[in-house]
C-alpha cells in the first residue's frame, strides 16, 4: 500500500508576536514546527503501513527551508520525502495550493506508485482554513473523508475502507473505496518517537526536490498569485478595547466576601441573569 | 501548503492593488445565497446567523437573499425552508432526494455546484462547521472560485465586491480578502461569530425546486451509521448562555473539577484554553478560542486563563467577561469587563458556594420575605 501524506511547516503560532508599531508579524526567532494536526495524520499513515506493508511518502510545498520539516517526518519513520519548491508557488491561496499539491501527488503516483490513500491534517494552525485537503481530493477526483477520528477497517482486496468521522452532533460511520483522501482529527493517535534506525536513515536520506516543471506542472497560471482567486487587500491589528477590566479590590477580603462582591457585580451588569441561573441551576 | 495566502500575506508587490475586472460571463451572477445546514433533520443555528448577515449584504447590493436547502423530501426540508424565510430569506432553492439523507460529500457537492451554475449567485455563504467546511472546499474547487474561511466580518465595498475579513496568525492580525475575477464569492463563518437575527413571524417566500442528477448507485461512499453525542454534549458549548473555563493557572488537571463544580452549580457549560487540550487535561471539543469553539454567552468566567490573542478571538462576543487571574498584567484583563486578581484555585470553591447559596430557592424565598 502506498500512502502519501501532505504536511506543512508552520511558525509556532504560540510564539508569534506582532510588531506594535508596524502591525507586521515578527518572524525573527520564531521556531517552525510541523503543523501539529499533520502529525496525527502522519502517525495514522505509519500505523497503516506497519500493519499492511507498503510505503509512506511525505510531501510538502514551501520554501527550501521546509526541508527541515520533511527530515523530521523521516525521523518519525516516513520512507520518502518530496519537497515541492518553486518561486512560482509564492502567494498561493488554498485553490492554487491544492492545484500544485495535486499535480505533485500525481507525479509521485507516476514515479513511485499510485497512492491508495492521501492524508492531510484537518487544518493548519496558521491558515486554519481546512480547505486544502478537500481541494486536493476534488482536483484528483478522490473520494473525500474529512474530520476522521478513526479508521475502523481497510480491506485491500475489496478496496473498501470504513471510517468514523466527527460531525457537529456525533460520529458518522462511512464506508468508502480506495483510493481516497482523509483529513485526520487531533488527539486520535499517540505520536511515536521514531527509532534510532529511522533517525540514522533520515540523516542519510536524500530529499526529492521538485520545481514546478519537475512536478509536471505546465500551466503556471494556475499557480501562485496568478492562480489564486482570493487576494489579501488589507492586513490590520484587531481594535483594542477602550477600557480595561474593572478590578475588584482584593486586599484584606476573605474569598467569601470577594465572591459576594463579584457576584453582585455580575448581576448588577446582567440583572436578568440572576433569575435565569436560579431556574437553570440544579438548585 | 506553505505560502497559502490565508495564512501568509502575499508580498507587497502582490495583486492587492489590482483592479477588479470581472469576465463577461460572470457579470450576470446575482443574489446572495446562504446554505441552510440540515443534518439529521435539524437546522444548524449558524444558518440563521448567516441569514442575518446575508440579509445585510443583499440589502446593500439591492439583490435578493436565498436559502439553499438540500435534503430528503419530508418535514425537515419544509421546516428548513420555512425557517429560512422566517430569518429573512426572500426565496429558497430546494433540492430533495433520498440520497441527500445523511451528509456525504459526493451528492451534496453535485447538488450545490449544479444549483450555482444554473442560478448564478454572486455570494455564497456556508457555516464553518464540519459539514460546511467539507462541502465548501469541494464546491469552490469544482467551480474554481475563491473561498475565504472562518470570516469574522462580511461587507460589500463601493464597487459591490465582497470584503471578507478573517483572523490570521491565530488571531494576531485580521486580513480582508477579496475574490477577484471569479464567481460566486464564497465564504464560511463559524457558529456564534455573527449575532442571531430577529425571527419574523411572516415567513413567506418563493420556492424554486431543482433536481440532483444522480442516483444512489453512482455514489461510492455509504453512510453506515450515526452515533449521537446526546443532549449534555459539548455541542451545547457554543450556544450556552453561561460558560466557565479554566486555563493553565489551575496548575493541575485535578483542579479542573473546580471549574466543573462551578459550572454545575450555575447551570453553565465548561471549557478550557488551548494549552489544557495540548496537555491532555480536557478533550479538544471543549477548547475555546481561534482553533477551538467560538462562544457568545451572556456570562463568561475565565479562571486562570491569561488571555492570549487566540483565546480572545473565541470569546470576544460574550456580553460579560469575568476574569480571575493571579497576574494583574495578564492580557485577559485588557478585554474582560470585570477582573479579580486572585488565585483561581483558592477562589473558585468560595465563588461556587456563594453562587449556590444566592441562587437556591430557599435563600431567594428568604430574600423575598
Amino acid at each position: 500500500m502506498h500512502i502519501v501524506i501532505c504536511i506543512k511547516q508552520v511558525p509556532d503560532s504560540a510564539q508569534i508576536r506582532v510588531h506594535p508599531v508596524t502591525n507586521t508579524i515578527m518572524r525573527q526567532g520564531v521556531p517552525t514546527i510541523i503543523n501539529p494536526y499533520d502529525l496525527f495524520a502522519l502517525e495514522e499513515a505509519l500505523k497503516l503501513r506497519d500493519a499492511h506493508g507498503g510505503e509512506v511518502t511525505v510531501l510538502t510545498m514551501g520554501p527550501p527551508m521546509a526541508e527541515d520539516a520533511l527530515r523530521k517526518a523521516l525521523t518519525y519513520g516516513a520512507d520518502r520525502a518530496v519537497l515541492l519548491t518553486d518561486r512560482y508557488f509564492a502567494g498561493s491561496d488554498t485553490l492554487a495550493t491544492s492545484f500544485a499539491l495535486s499535480q505533485a501527488i500525481a507525479k509521485i503516483g507516476e514515479t513511485f506508485g499510485t497512492p491508495d490513500i492521501v492524508f492531510t491534517g484537518k487544518q493548519t494552525i496558521d491558515g486554519d482554513t481546512a480547505q486544502v485537503g478537500p481541494g486536493i481530493a476534488k482536483r484528483l477526483d478522490l473520494l473525500q473523508l474529512t474530520y476522521v477520528a478513526k479508521i475502523a477497517s481497510i480491506d485491500l482486496n475489496t478496496r473498501e475502507i470504513t471510517v468514523e468521522r466527527r460531525s457537529e452532533g456525533g460520529t458518522q460511520t462511512l464506508m468508502s473505496k480506495l483510493p481516497c483522501l482523509i483529513t485526520m482529527l487531533e488527539g486520535t493517535n499517540e505520536i511515536r518517537r521514531g527509532s534510532l534506525d529511522d533517525a540514522l536513515r533520515a540523516a542519510r536520506s536524500r530529499i526529492v526536490k521538485w520545481s514546478a516543471a519537475d512536478a509536471g506542472i505546465e500551466d503556471l497560471t494556475k499557480c501562485g498569485l496568478r492562480g489564486s482567486p482570493t487576494v489579501v487587500k488589507r492586513v490590520f491589528a484587531p481594535a483594542a478595547r477602550a477600557e480595561k477590566a474593572e478590578q475588584i479590590e482584593t486586599t484584606e477580603k476573605t474569598p467569601r466576601d470577594l465572591a459576594d462582591e463579584l457576584i453582585a457585580g455580575i448581576f448588577s451588569r446582567q440583572p436578568a441573569l440572576e433569575d435565569e441561573l436560579a431556574f437553570d441551576g440544579d438548585a | 501548503m506553505l505560502n497559502t495566502k490565508q495564512g501568509t500575506p502575499p508580498p507587497a508587490a502582490g495583486r492587492a492593488g489590482m483592479k477588479k475586472e470581472l469576465p463577461e460571463h460572470f457579470k450576470d451572477y446575482r443574489h446572495v445565497w446562504v446554505f441552510i445546514e440540515l443534518e439529521r433533520g435539524q437546522v444548524h443555528p449558524v444558518s440563521f446567523e448567516l441569514l442575518g448577515e446575508g440579509r445585510k449584504l443583499a440589502d446593500k447590493l439591492g439583490v435578493e437573499l436565498a436559502g439553499v436547502v438540500l435534503g430528503p423530501a419530508g418535514e425537515a426540508t419544509l421546516y428548513a425552508v420555512a425557517e429560512a424565510f422566517a430569518y429573512g430569506a426572500d426565496l429558497a432553492y430546494l433540492v430533495e432526494a433520498p440520497l441527500l439523507e445523511d451528509y456525504r460529500n459526493e451528492p451534496f457537492t453535485k447538488a450545490m455546484t449544479d444549483l450555482v451554475t444554473t442560478y448564478k449567485p454572486e455570494i455564497l455563504l456556508l457555516g464553518a462547521t464540519t459539514l460546511g467546511r467539507d462541502l465548501a472546499g469541494s464546491v469552490a474547487t469544482t467551480l474554481l472560485t475563491g473561498l475565504t474561511a472562518d470570516c469574522t466580518e462580511l461587507d460589500v465595498d463601493a464597487e459591490g465586491s465582497l470584503a471578507a475579513t478573517r483572523p490570521t496568525f491565530g488571531g494576531s492580525l485580521l486580513c480582508t480578502i477579496y475574490t477577484l475575477n471569479c464567481r460566486p464569492q464564497m465564504a464560511t463563518v463559524r457558529p456564534r461569530v455573527m449575532a442571531m437575527p430577529q425571527r419574523v413571524n411572516k415567513p413567506i417566500g418563493r420556492v424554486i425546486q431543482h433536481d440532483v442528477p444522480m442516483i444512489e448507485e453512482e455514489i461510492v461512499t455509504k453512510a453506515l451509521g450515526f452515533l449521537s453525542d446526546g443532549q449534555s454534549s459539548t455541542a451545547n458549548l457554543a450556544y450556552a448562555d453561561v460558560v466557565v473555563a479554566g486555563g493553565l493557572g489551575l496548575g493541575a488537571a485535578e483542579n479542573l473539577k473546580l471549574v466543573k463544580n462551578l459550572a454545575r452549580a450555575i447551570g453553565a457549560e465548561y471549557g478550557c484554553s488551548r494549552p489544557l487540550v495540548q496537555k491532555g487535561w480536557m478533550p479538544a471539543d471543549r477548547q475555546i478560542g481561534q482553533t477551538g469553539k467560538t462562544i457568545r454567552p451572556k456570562l463568561y468566567i475565565a479562571a486562570g486563563i491569561s488571555g492570549a490573542i487566540q483565546h480572545r478571538v473565541g470569546v470576544g462576543g460574550a456580553d460579560l467577561i469575568v476574569a480571575i487571574n493571579t497576574d494583574r498584567n495578564a492580557p485577559i484583563f485588557d478585554f474582560a469587563h470585570l477582573g479579580v486578581v486572585t488565585d483561581a484555585i483558592r477562589f473558585l470553591p468560595s465563588l461556587t458556594e456563594v453562587f449556590t447559596h444566592r441562587l437556591s430557592p430557599h435563600s431567594r424565598d428568604k430574600l423575598a420575605n
